[in-house]
């Protein structure tokens, strides 16, 4: 592994090191550009994750506080983690479910087709479909996406039995156990997936895709990384031309560091991407790093959430298999007969013990909720990942509470719009009604989720520098030298999970990136 | 360093209350523990205000056949907080006097009522998500609700039933996917 010196200049910064910046990090360095890699969090292995459900979760989250308001679900429930999200090298890939659809050519003109609805600041993505999807099959290769690029699915658990009779009874016709980004047979170097279901907690035989053990250390391979673990960037910072020119960071001992940069990629999740770029605020950039349109922190997506419970006469064993190995797709269209426009997934979901009251049943107490606790063996889960609707006031900004540096932490305020709600209401009708025709004796439902996994849209993609802070290749509209490589370049949430988009979109950078390099732009 | 140090020595000298308990005779927890018999020293409660906490965690979630000595775990980890935070401590001590002094000893619809006009306050939402987050993570509590845990050093669930639910149709392969090693 590579070692650049702080004053080297040459090298491109990258905050952040999951989906995004760790799949920029392994094209950036494979062309041989010299990348310094800058993650938060620790680094843990294959060996050194925990299948002790509470010490997976101290060793991969993101604990240090955020706040919330407004009126969705993490605000109503007080939650100290309003979004569950990690400080780890490997970032979010550590501990997603892997569940990877595919954006609609319908959801990228969102705006077109969903046309003006009051309260909402719906927009089309700066990208047409066909360029988008040359970059996410490749994604699909280099993740081994079941269904996808000749790999076979996953076989059927006994939670995706519930789902899979369920479903098909409820007249549905697209349902399986899912794309995902999990092996069904051993290749890329991981091994193929033995049904743990400790997907959340990282999983043991790399079976998942993770930069943690592809990207990264493929991307050391190159002589062109260095990784710099334990380091949190608190600034980013420009010259009188308005060019960045470094960050300022924390390092493993607390020591304040300044890395030169010749780019700075920002990959660290919307709520701290958006935090940095707001930290990083100076006279000439009053509001923010890269934020003249007035929309960075705007626009916060975090997809229409809701899980449901299913109560049975007989076992169901939920926490054995893949967490999240099934999926009804026929609810993900534009059909505005349902009185809402987007469209919604139903996604197997299962929890352990532990998780399953504080992520799944997150209200109530007494004997009735005791009463679906003892009934675990026969319990299956769903839940409802939808697209919600992008909204200005929406936003990230930041918070009263201060971090352990005395740094402001990040805000996540929502208002759901009329759209969301309705759009839940039905999501979780037809999974009540797809849990009733597999038997279930008793249905139990979450209203919303009490957090955000997914965090899109608060620097948005526009070709237009006054309606977006980025253009279609992620480089602020206000500073050629700075870049978003996260979910926060999102133009829309569209309803499915992000970080697929988020893997094509940082090899279509890529390519950018080097192309302005060479051309001596930045 | 070393004031905390002895500070520390201090605390841990200090017991100011003591809850006791026997596992029912039967009790799959039987199995797991070193001894039928259990006892817990606090460090910050009465063992007054102990068997009234236990009483209200029972009321929260109440497993009838969940052994006291589970529920002794939430009281561990409040008692763990209280000693460590004094300002924790004083929301438990004003907490649990607001329940009042037959609390322990009331019956259920007593203890439930109590609880239901406390609902709103600071102290019932947080003994409610400590008592929903620790009793629930405990190998005791996985033992009783029937939670495996760890599958990677048994090979996973691959082998061993993440499919062998039967009362309903198996899923076609065009829906589903082969096993893996199957040869499919």
């Amino acid at each position: 592994m590579a070692r650049f010196e702080l004053n080297d200049d040459g090298v491109v910064v990258i905050i952040g090191s999951g989906a995004g910046g760790g799949t920029l990090a392994h094209e950036l360095t494979r062309r041989g550009i010299k990348v310094v890699l800058l993650e938060a969090g620790a680094r843990q292995s294959l060996a050194s994750f925990s299948q002790v459900a509470n010490e997976a979760f101290g060793q991969l989250t993101w604990l240090d506080p955020r706040t919330s308001s407004g009126d969705w679900a993490p605000a109503k429930t007080g939650s100290p983690l309003p979004a569950w999200l990690t400080k780890t090298v490997g970032g979010t890939t550590t501990h997603w479910g892997a569940v990877t659809p595919r954006l609609t050519a319908t959801e990228l003109k969102a705006r077109t087709h969903y046309g003006a609805i009051a309260g909402t600041s719906l927009a089309d993505w700066p990208i047409a479909h066909e360029e988008l999807l040359k970059y996410v099959e490749l994604a699909e290769q280099r993740l081994c996406v079941t269904r996808r690029a000749g790999n076979p699915g996953l076989p059927a658990s006994n939670n995706f039995k519930v789902m899979y009779n369920g479903a098909r009874k409820a007249g549905y016709q697209k349902v399986h156990t899912g794309y995902v980004a999990i092996n069904s047979r051993a290749q890329d170097g991981r091994g193929f997936c033995i049904q743990q279901g400790f997907c959340v907690q990282g999983c043991k035989m790399g079976a998942k895709w993770s930069t943690l053990y592809t990207d990264i250390p493929r991307a050391e391979a190159t002589g062109k990384l260095d990784l710099r673990i334990q380091s949190m960037a608190t600034r980013i910072e420009h010259d009188a031309a308005g060019r960045v020119t470094g960050v300022v960071y924390r390092d493993a001992t607390g020591v304040e560091q300044r890395q030169k940069a010749r780019a700075v990629c920002v990959a660290g999740n919307a709520p701290e991407t958006t935090r940095l770029l707001l930290l990083s605020q100076s006279g000439k950039f009053p509001r923010g790093l890269a934020n003249s349109s007035d929309q960075l922190g705007r626009n916060y997506c975090h997809h229409v959430l809701g899980f449901t419970i299913g109560v049975f006469d007989q076992p169901v064993s939920m926490w054995r298999g893949a967490s999240q190995a099934g999926l009804v797709e026929d609810e993900a269209v534009l059909d505005t007969k349902r009185g809402f426009a987007g469209g919604y997934f139903v996604e197997l979901v299962n929890f352990d013990v532990g998780s399953l009251p504080l992520a799944a049943l997150p209200y109530g107490w007494g004997r009735d909720y005791a009463s679906i606790m003892d009934n675990y063996r026969n319990l299956a889960g769903f839940m409802i990942v939808g697209e919600d609707m992008p909204r200005a006031d929406n936003r990230i900004t930041l918070s009263e509470v201060k971090d352990a540096n005395g740094l402001p932490v990040a805000n996540l305020h929502v208002d759901e719009h009329a759209n969301d709600i309705a759009m839940r209401a039905h999501g979780q009708k037809q999974s009540r009604r797809i849990m009733e025709a597999a038997g279930a004796k008793r249905v139990v439902q979450s209203e919303g989720s009490p957090f955000a996994t997914h965090n899109l849209g608060t620097a948005r993609m526009s070709t237009d520098p006054r309606e977006g802070v980025t253009n279609p290749h992620g480089q602020t509209h206000d500073i050629r030298n700075l870049f978003i490589s996260d979910g926060s370049v999102f133009s829309t949430s569209g309803a499915a999970n992000p970080t697929l988009t988020i893997v094509a979109l940082a090899l279509r950078q890529a390519e950018y990136i080097e192309r302005e390099m060479t051309a001596k732009h930045i | 360093m070393r004031s905390n140090g002895v500070a520390d020595r201090r605390d841990f000298l200090k017991v100011t209350g003591i809850l006791t308990g026997c596992l029912a005779v039967g009790s799959p927890l039987a199995l797991l523990a070193p001894s039928r018999a259990w006892a817990l020293e606090l460090k910050a409660f009465t063992s007054e205000q102990g068997a009234t906490l236990l009483a209200a965690v029972r009321t929260i979630l109440p497993h009838d056949r969940l052994d006291d000595a589970v529920y002794a775990s939430v009281v561990s980890s409040c008692d763990a907080d209280a000693a460590r935070d004094a300002g924790v401590r004083e929301l438990y001590t004003r907490g649990l006097a607001s329940l009042g002094a037959g609390f322990a000893a009331s019956k259920e619809p007593e203890r439930v009522a109590a609880l239901k006009a406390i609902e709103p306050t600071t102290f019932f939402q947080q003994l409610r998500i400590k008592a929903i987050s620790t009793l629930y993570s405990s190998p005791l509590a996985f033992a009783y609700f029937g939670y495996e845990g760890e599958a990677f050093s048994k090979g996973g669930y691959l082998h061993r039933g993440f499919n062998d639910l039967k009362w309903l149709p198996e899923v076609p392969l065009a829906d589903s996917g082969p096993m893996p090693g199957s040869g499919v």
